[in-house]
């Protein structure tokens, strides 16, 4: 009766992680968020102020974790480039589980050529990697981070639709539907009081893990130098700005982003496999 | 005749969803605001002849219907059109790119499948404080996007140890090889964190089975059971990331030559999108889910091959 979480392959059925790696990891993403919502409170300096003079210099107390090659102090640039960071990804997150669900549900309940026509789609777009249909688009519409938003939205979708279309066929076999039915309550209502709240959960698990791949997915794009423009702090970008003060001998300013970046995406994955491991215990 | 079949049925499946793929990179192009016209005179004001010259020129005069099937006429041809910013036929800017692209990938795949096979068997057969490194160590792995991987790597590698150049694709096999090491490295990273995981997971799910406590019940070597009756059942599950493996390859070729400067394909669609060159960029992307798919299936090939319980079918959504 239970359906796994539709993860992608490389992290199904990971051993739950131990507790103090998981409270790690929620520590850590709490951290995240905060620094990105208080951002321009809690930013030690103008994350855009350009200082020539001192550029590359090395950590200080003015500068605690250094300074780029433009003189831009690296913390502020960490701590403001957190919001575009973490709202691209939120953004893809909300679309996708969203639109996912919706078409899920819909294929999954009505069935016939509508669940057909859904299915197909979806299929087209497993066809297209993800990044590749960002990339395009952007091309097309230029910098701004709503086009790979969408883009990445629409690649995503099909995972959430096709978990939920799998996890609303299971939960309609069970006589609670058919009781209200018999009741006279409408489709409509049925699905979203009852249904929804039930696959809730596991699709909220999924979201999770994906907001991971999300993260990874447009600091690639900004890394390339599409999609947030060019002052906006933004880890990826801070990758692309400091790869060429690597070059010079100069590391520092490169490595914290990346840091940030690979921390983050691990803690969100811990956080997210814990989460569905729970659920599918609970539905054992 | 069965195989065959499916075969062929799974041919037309392929061609059908190129030729809609086909249609979503042509549409994307043709929505892109501005006229592509503005872009082939690029800023300049022209005359409305030379405009009209333009027009005729690239058949933007035409209903979309008209060139679009006109494009995919010349595609069935082997002709993807000309490069609006190298003035050259992008077959031809293809043909001279696509063997780093290939060899990199190539390399990426050999290293994937070799290391995260051997990490994966081992995590599962040792298990224990050796397992828990592992599992620790691909938790980063899974963690760390390609460009991540790829500047790390050229600040430890090229530009503090100088053991590898940091970048460029060099001539010459030997050489190619030795330029490519290090993107190939971390264009690598990432999946073989992936497999080694899916490859121990799947594996600790046949170590629990009985037939394999039977095989050792009854004196069989355990390293025979470990690779016989063990790896030899998790294979399949493995098998059946390949699509996404070579999907990730073939996407990140992008982030992992620009940042190494490799004189491939993907470094080719970045120019080309921050230039505007339309011809360029569909062709490419084309190529790239062309692969994609052909990879796909083969792997639906492979798979009774490898594993022969898996029936031949159609593949269908499941439940």
């Amino acid at each position: 009766m239970s359906v796994a979480v539709l993860r992608r392959p490389g992290l199904s059925r990971l051993r739950t992680p131990r507790a103090p790696l998981y409270a790690l990891c929620l520590g850590f993403v709490t951290l995240v968020v905060l620094a990105a919502l208080l951002a321009p409170w809690i930013s030690p300096a103008d994350p855009n102020a350009v200082d020539l003079g001192n550029a590359l210099a090395g950590p200080s107390g003015a500068h605690p974790f250094g300074v780029d090659s433009s003189g831009r102090d690296t913390l502020a640039r960490l701590v403001t480039g957190a919001r575009t960071s973490l709202l691209g990804p939120l953004g893809v997150v909300a679309f996708s589980t969203l639109a996912g669900v919706a078409i899920g549900t819909t294929a999954a309940w009505r069935g016939g050529w509508l669940d057909s026509v859904l299915s197909r789609s979806t299929e087209l777009v497993f066809a297209f990697p993800g990044m590749l249909l960002a990339i395009l688009i952007v091309a097309v519409y230029g910098e701004g981070l709503t086009a790979p938003v969408v883009a990445l939205a629409v690649a995503y979708l099909p995972y959430v639709s096709r978990l939920t279309r799998s996890l609303v066929l299971a939960e309609r076999q069970r006589p609670y539907i058919s009781a209200y039915l018999v009741q006279g309550h409408s489709a409509a209502q049925i699905c979203l009081r009852h249904v929804l709240p039930n696959v809730g959960p596991v699709v909220l698990a999924q979201s999770t893990i994906n907001f991971g791949y999300a993260l990874i997915d447009l600091a690639g794009l900004s890394f390339l130098g599409l999609g947030v423009p060019a002052l906006t702090p933004d880890w990826g970008r801070m990758v692309l700005d400091g790869q060429t003060a690597i070059q010079r001998g100069y590391p520092l300013s490169a490595i914290w982003p990346c840091v940030a970046i690979v921390l983050t995406v691990v803690a969100f994955n811990v956080v997210g496999e814990r989460w569905a491991d729970r659920v599918a215990r609970r539905d054992r | 005749m069965n195989f065959l079949r499916f075969g062929l049925r799974r041919l037309a499946e392929m061609a059908l969803t190129l030729l809609a793929a086909s249609f979503v990179i042509f549409g994307a192009m043709y929505l892109a605001p501005g006229s592509p016209a503005d872009f082939l005179l690029s800023g300049r004001s022209a005359s409305p002849a030379a405009l009209e010259a333009v027009n005729r020129q690239y058949h933007l005069d035409e209903p979309f219907a008209v060139r679009y099937f006109r494009w995919l006429g010349q595609l069935l041809h082997g002709d993807f059109g000309r490069s609006i910013t190298y003035r050259t036929d992008v077959s031809r800017l293809l043909a001279d790119r696509l063997p780093s692209t290939l060899l990199l990938v190539a390399m990426a795949l050999v290293l994937v499948v070799v290391v995260g096979l051997v990490l994966g068997r081992i995590a599962a057969v040792r298990g224990g404080a050796v397992d828990a490194t592992i599992l620790v160590t691909t938790t980063l792995a899974v963690g760390t996007p390609s460009f991540v991987a790829a500047v790390m790597l050229q600040g430890l590698f090229a530009v503090r140890l100088h053991w590898f150049p940091a970048g460029g694709t060099g001539d010459g096999f030997v050489q190619m090889l030795w330029h490519l090491t290090l993107p190939a490295v971390a264009l690598a990273l990432y999946l073989i964190g992936m497999l080694a995981r899916v490859t121990r997971s799947a594996m600790v799910e046949v170590l629990g089975q009985e037939h394999v406590t039977v095989a050792l019940s009854r004196g069989v070597p355990r390293r025979k059971v470990m690779g016989r009756h063990v790896f030899r059942n998790a294979l399949g599950t493995v098998l059946t990331t390949g699509g996404l493996i070579v999907s990730t390859l073939l996407v990140c070729t992008v982030l992992v030559e620009s940042a190494f400067g490799v004189g491939g394909i993907g470094q080719l669609l970045e120019l080309s999108i921050t230039t505007k060159d339309f011809p360029t960029v569909q062709a490419i992307s084309l190529t790239m889910v062309g692969l994609f798919m052909a990879v796909n299936l083969a792997v639906d090939l492979a798979h009774p091959l490898v594993d022969p319980r898996i029936a031949l079918a159609p593949r269908r959504s499941p439940a």
